[in-house]
């Protein structure tokens, strides 16, 4: 098992950095996340990586990536529900980098 | 497009006894990247994967249930469920956490048969 | 349709289920399944009904592994694997209930 020390705190993550408890984000665990994932938060990052939370809280799963792009649009607007402006904050994917970021697992079928 | 086919996933087993059900979720959830024309069934215990107020907490195990919410953002919108299974376990469909339709046994026989391809689970 | 059948009626639903659901077709009984094929068997009366709705077969090598070849219900078809094959292929589509 891996770990991530945040403020002279250890918190447990997989492998690939995903953090393996859910209950442990906070605000500074994910900007050092982003931080290691070479991602400026911005105002707008934070827009996405609270849809993702809010989306995780009621479903249980990290959305798929066209499902994820279809419901900021359908919240946010469809200038902010396509991929390139998705990709442009989170190049690695709004999936995978994102969910990271968020604390939440990755997304089932994300490979 | 003339390649689509016609999926059908046949749930048979109650949600937390076995890893039938939460496979067969993850299952969908990924086929439904790839457009297909997807149906899913509830038959026997499988029915009870849909019960509302499922709470997991003190079995330690992920309450997977909240997901079959999200199916309808997947695109899968098409979920039957079989009136014989659910009278025989004293449930009708309020008692289910999504909206589903509910098929006669020789309406379900009928589509099963329309299918290009079936999983069980 | 063919609908694959691979547990015991006796302790497990799927072939009940599946009698139950499907109008017509075809129904082949592999490993435990076979068991449901035997005379004596406490599912035999619901083979022989079920007989009229759908053509019944059985794996032959799954009965004869488990001593039975002797007592197949009259009018249930063996098939060898090359059987089970065509079967799959004959058919339009396929369920293998779990």
């Amino acid at each position: 098992m891996s770990s991530i020390e945040v403020n002279g705190k250890s918190y447990e993550t997989d492998e690939e950095g995903y953090l393996v408890n859910l209950s442990d984000w906070n605000k500074e665990i994910a900007d050092y996340i982003a931080k290691t994932e070479n991602v400026n938060m911005t105002e707008q990052h934070w827009e996405v990586i609270n849809f993702l939370r809010e989306y995780f809280e009621e479903y249980q799963i990290a959305p798929a990536v066209r499902v994820l792009t279809k419901a900021i649009g359908k919240k946010l607007g469809a200038e902010k529900g396509n991929s390139e402006y998705l990709y442009g904050l989170f190049p690695y994917g709004p999936g995978k980098q994102a969910c990271k970021i968020a604390g939440l697992p990755k997304p089932t079928g994300c490979v | 497009m003339s390649d689509i086919k016609k999926f059908m996933f046949v749930n048979r087993k109650a949600p937390h006894g076995t890893i039938y059900a939460l496979e067969s979720l993850e299952v969908v959830l990924i086929t439904a990247a790839f457009d297909q024309d997807v149906s899913l069934v509830f038959l026997d215990d499988g029915v009870y994967q849909l019960k509302k107020g499922q709470q997991t907490k003190g079995i330690a195990t992920k309450n997977f249930s909240p997901a079959y919410r999200a199916l309808e953002g997947y695109d899968i919108e098409k979920l039957y469920v079989e009136k014989e299974s659910l009278e025989a376990r004293g449930l009708s469909a309020a008692d289910l956490l999504v909206d589903v339709t509910v098929l006669e046994r020789a309406e379900m026989g009928e589509l099963m048969d329309q299918q290009d391809v079936v999983l069980s689970f | 349709m063919l609908h694959i059948i691979n547990k015991s009626p006796l302790t497990n639903s799927a072939l009940d289920s599946c009698l139950r659901v499907a109008q017509a077709g075809d129904i082949l009984l592999i490993e435990d399944a076979v068991y449901a094929a035997t005379t004596g068997n406490l599912f035999e009366g619901k083979i022989r009904e079920a007989m009229g709705r759908f053509k019944v077969y059985v794996l032959q090598p799954d009965l004869e592994a488990r001593g039975l070849a002797d007592r197949l219900i009259a009018g249930v078809t063996p098939v060898d694997y090359g059987g089970f094959v065509e079967l799959t292929t004959t058919n339009k589509n396929c369920q293998s209930w779990l």
